[in-house]
């Protein structure tokens, strides 16, 4: 039975929808709906890195630019050009990917720390411009964004923008696993395991890397464009380097390459600040304590480390032995 | 040459002298585990505000400037024995998160401690500016300066002359050829995030009385550690210097001729264009790749 | 499965715990009456929320030992933003969804207050902003008040100064921080108005180490007659050893945000001789004996001074006349009813505070003018007042 739902692809996705689809009951007010949108976008953004991070092995420092890149291209096009929303959440989205693929061309040889250095350098460029620009983004302070209208449809409320962070988490959850199992997906697959050996085996190795960047990036911008108009308000700490370090620690705490892991990795990542909302210090320390801790006890992440435990013959044993 | 001119190479020296001090401790670390080191920054907080914190409670300002740098070395000690040492085995991005993990608790317990407000040293030799042809620095400079060489030269000693210093060097080339000579491998993890801890804290040290210092400040100075040292080439001693320099010169310049809203972002488009030319970095060896 | 099914429903109903039990079911207690404050104790402007909170943390401790706001308990709920804005709006919902507070006090940072304003309306409750930008009180918004001095104001009083001094041409460094930022435009609007020109305008990030490029420009510029700074905390002291360094004579005016004792003991020598509007707080002692501000401030800084052993900051004070705006609206209102208090601030005449003396009305949700500011001048490691 373990193995069943463990190999299989739709137990997962059932118990996911099923969650989702049963939180609005349970969750007694807006704020607990709040906190549970802001999971789903962790959650959707860290799948987004994992893609890049879990399945090519590359690293990014500087992934919320893109995330930032979306929201204020949204916030920037409505406001001061009065483009309708869904245009600008396209036009941002297409302006983040060619960006990506200008960037993707040209970093994405390189490797280990020198690209980490180099998404972080771009990701902090990013944060720059949006400070600096004041005229256009409201500077440090930020800029308020209007709602957002889709074939009339107007979410307002946390209680209705639920459901389009809920539907977008259960697409790219989707998304990301039809990618993985497709023949290209393998192909990702193989880049992290060997990359001399992926293009011995004739895999355009460049070529992916560039392909999942650049829609690693994409995702992150609709998604930046939607939190955008969601939140009504955006500031460039959006597309800095602490949101672009907490997308790494959701992944990397959830596991590379495992997408419920980023899920896993999005719930803590937002439950956490809640709880420890109000203890400043400490709050910080926990957060350390719990990043290095599970580093180094589960070095490949809580949910691959958990199915690799469940899967493990001695477990099953010691199962037995205790029935 | 300009007496503005003058004025901006002089800052910019200055500032790169604090910025090399950083890179050499990220990029002795890298040499001799190949990990960048997040929490650097925090070793040059944690040096300023020891040593701030002593002074501000009555302990004499060479003894309490001791102090603070054996306190960051005791942190360096501790992170490596107790988060970078059980994770020997773990991946890049991995270890990236421990280290940045250390480096929150290290920021956390010193808000807890010592609070959220600004601290400041005694200048070491007054605060009158010293003119040189129309420009000024302060005495504190040239202290940040000389020292800052002393340590440069002292580390060459080290790796060139030592026993345990060629250990080190030995350790970073190969780690397994290294064991097998008969280096202690652990030992020289060890000794090297110490020394790159007191090094940062040297730095932070030497720079509280010109910058004051607070809880928060090690984050910044440890992003452009980690560019300064990109930029010469990781692992690079030379490397480190250079890159701390020039990234320095290159500020103070931006801000002076250019515009000092962008200057922040001009490291970091520059390490880009350095990445792109030359990988390795400006003095880096040219990387060999294990299949 | 069922093993998997029984630890996910254990990590759900954990995680409801955590949540739920944080923050207890809104079961309010008749004899509280709870402030919900959005901080920045963290990030860029940790050094203006740190003093907010001590602030309010010693007042409603005070008012509870004797017995209270008309006999309720004083509940104070607050949470940090970092100093991102964009977690304000988040961090609001929660205080006013689950803690269901009666009251906002905060908003640090202009951003921060700007990006709470929408729900607070939505929710009806009043809302004292702490932050300094003439945007959050013109035009007054119904629910959101000001307790600051306007940014703009600062440059009135400055270059009122400089212009009586018959000085019209300066160099301005402000900070890439939002409060510089916005500073900076509204100086620059305040300039042309006044015929001050700015000939050297350069900025600087509040984490620089080292501000004398910028500088050097300004004191290598013939038509800089002085030097005005528009920052705070850590920015305005380096740019403040920068300026000694150089050794430029020039005058030297700060903004407001550099009016704590801090400032002068980091800063050192180097603060002598700097001139800045303050707040009637820092000058106290220099007041005649009927000002009604004296006494309140002196109160003021014993108390903090004592309790917290550390430097008073012209933010910690905007802070506790805010508390006492809140105070005494409720007392005139004689309840704790979300409408009738915001009317009650609205009404405010001549209330007394340690930066000003506050009468609001339907159109000035600020109910201070330039004449609040006293300008002082550092001397002898002192503020004293400069005329």
């Amino acid at each position: 039975m373990t193995s069943l739902f463990l190999n299989s692809r739709w137990p997962g996705l059932a118990l996911l929808t099923v969650v989702v689809m049963a939180l609005p009951a349970i969750l007694p007010n807006a704020f607990y709906v709040d906190v549970a949108i802001r999971i789903a976008i962790l959650a959707i953004n860290g799948i987004a890195l994992n893609l890049l991070m879990g399945y090519t092995g590359q690293i990014s420092l500087g992934h919320a630019g893109f995330f930032g890149l979306g929201a204020y291209g949204s916030a920037v096009l409505t406001s001061h050009f009065g483009v309708p929303a869904l245009l600008a959440l396209l036009a941002s989205a297409a302006f983040t990917a060619v960006i990506a693929y200008g960037v993707g061309r040209v970093i994405l040889r390189l490797r280990g720390h020198y690209l980490a250095m180099a998404t972080l350098g771009l990701g902090i460029i990013v944060s720059i411009v949006l400070t600096n620009e004041a005229a256009w983004t409201g500077g440090p302070d930020g800029m308020a964004v209007d709602g957002f209208t889709l074939f009339g449809f107007t979410p307002s409320g946390e209680r209705q923008w639920y459901w389009v962070f809920a539907v977008l988490l259960v697409g790219t959850v989707v998304l990301a696993q039809n990618l993985i199992d497709s023949p290209a997906g393998r192909a990702l697959q193989a880049l992290h395991g060997s990359e001399t050996a992926a293009a011995v085996a004739g895999i355009s190795v460049r070529q992916r890397k560039i392909a999942v960047f650049v829609l690693s990036a994409t995702v992150s911008a609709v998604l930046g464009s939607l939190t955008a108009h969601y939140s009504g308000y955006v500031n460039p700490g959006l597309a800095g380097f602490l949101q672009s370090v907490e997308l790494v620690i959701i992944v990397v705490l959830g596991g590379m390459a495992s997408i419920y892991g980023s899920v896993f990795g999005a719930v803590i990542m937002g439950v956490l600040p809640q709880v420890l909302a109000g203890y400043e210090g400490w709050d910080s320390v926990a957060f350390g304590v719990i990043m290095a801790a599970a580093m180094i006890f589960l070095p490949r992440g809580v949910v691959p480390s958990l199915t690799a435990w469940l899967r493990s013959p001695n477990r099953r044993r010691g199962e037995g032995a205790a029935c | 040459m300009s007496s503005e001119l003058l004025q901006f190479i002089l800052s910019g020296v200055t500032l790169g002298a604090t910025y090399t001090l950083a890179a050499l401790g990220f990029s002795m670390i890298y040499n001799a585990s190949g990990v960048i080191n997040f929490a650097q920054g925090e070793f040059i907080m944690v040096g300023g505000m020891a040593a701030s914190f002593l002074t501000a409670a009555g302990v004499p300002l060479p003894l309490a400037c001791v102090l603070g740098v054996m306190v960051a070395g005791v942190i360096g000690w501790l992170i490596e024995r107790f988060a970078i040492a059980p994770a020997r085995d773990a991946e890049v991005a991995s270890i990236i998160i421990i280290t940045i993990g250390v480096s929150m608790i290290v920021r956390g317990f010193t808000e807890i401690l010592l609070g959220k407000g600004a601290y400041a040293l005694p200048h070491f030799s007054g605060e009158a500016p010293i003119a040189l042809a129309g420009a000024t620095i302060l005495p504190q400079s040239l202290w940040v300066l000389a020292v800052c060489a002393l340590i440069v030269a002292g580390l060459g000693l080290f790796f060139g002359r030592t026993r345990i210093g060629k250990g080190v060097l030995a350790t970073s080339y190969n780690r397994l050829a290294a064991q097998l000579v008969g280096v202690d491998v652990r030992k020289v993890l060890t000794l090297s995030f110490v020394l790159s801890a007191a090094i940062g804290a040297v730095g932070g040290v030497l720079v509280t009385p010109i910058a004051t210092v607070s809880f928060d400040t090690g984050v910044m100075l440890g992003l452009k550690g980690f560019v300064a040292a990109t930029l010469g080439g990781l692992g690079s001693g030379p490397g480190a210097v250079f890159g701390g320099l020039f990234l320095g010169l290159i500020e103070a310049l931006t801000a002076g001729y250019i515009s000092s809203s962008y200057k922040d972002a001009v490291p970091f488009v520059l390490v880009f264009i350095v990445l792109v030319l030359r990988p390795q970095g400006l003095l880096g060896a040219k990387p060999t790749d294990r299949i | 499965m069922m093993f998997v099914k029984k630890a996910m429903g254990t990590v759900c109903a954990a995680v409801m715990t955590v949540l739920v039990g944080q923050s207890p079911m809104p079961v309010q207690a008749a004899d509280t009456v709870k402030i919900g404050s959005v901080l920045s104790l963290t990030g860029g402007a940790a050094t203006l929320g740190d003093p907010e909170l001590k602030t309010l943390q010693m007042y409603v401790e005070e008012a509870n030992k004797t017995g209270g706001l008309l006999g309720r308990r004083i509940e104070l709920v607050h949470y940090d933003d970092g100093s991102e804005p964009a977690k304000a709006n988040g961090l609001i919902k929660r205080l006013l969804e689950d803690d269901k507070v009666d009251m906002l006090i905060g908003g640090t940072t202009t951003g921060a207050s700007m990006a709470i304003y929408p729900l607070v309306e939505k929710a009806k409750i009043p809302f004292i902003s702490l932050a300094g930008a003439t945007v959050i009180a013109e035009p007054a918004k119904t629910w959101m008040f000001k307790i600051s001095h306007h940014d703009r104001m600062v440059g009135e009083k400055v270059m009122a100064d400089m212009k009586a001094r018959g000085i019209t041409s300066i160099g301005m460094l402000s900070d890439t921080s939002g409060y510089g930022q916005s500073a900076r435009k509204e100086m620059q609007a305040v300039a042309q108005r006044l015929g001050v020109t700015i000939a050297v305008d350069e900025t600087f990030n509040t984490k620089d180490t080292d501000v004398t490029a910028q500088l050097a420009k300004m004191k290598n510029n013939p038509a800089v007659k002085a030097i005005f700074v528009v920052s705070f905390g850590q920015g305005a002291i380096v740019a403040t050893k920068n300026i000694a360094q150089l050794g430029i004579t020039l005058p030297h005016y700060q903004a407001h945000g550099s009016a704590s004792k801090e400032y002068i003991r980091l800063a050192g020598a180097a603060a002598e001789g700097v001139r800045l509007p303050a707040p009637a707080l820092m000058v106290a002692a220099e007041l005649p004996d009927n000002d009604p501000q004296k006494q309140i401030s002196l109160d003021y800084a014993a108390a903090y001074e004592a309790r917290y052993k550390t430097d008073l900051s012209p933010f910690g004070a905007y802070t506790r006349d805010a508390f006492f705006l809140w105070a005494d609206a409720v007392k005139r209102a004689g309840g704790f009813d979300k409408a009738k208090v915001r009317d009650a601030i609205e009404s405010t005449k001549g209330l007394a505070g340690t930066c000003g003396i506050v009468t609001m009305s339907a159109g000035d949700h600020l109910g201070l003018d330039v004449s609040a500011f006293k300008l002082v001048t550092v001397k002898n490691g002192a503020f004293v007042l400069a005329d």
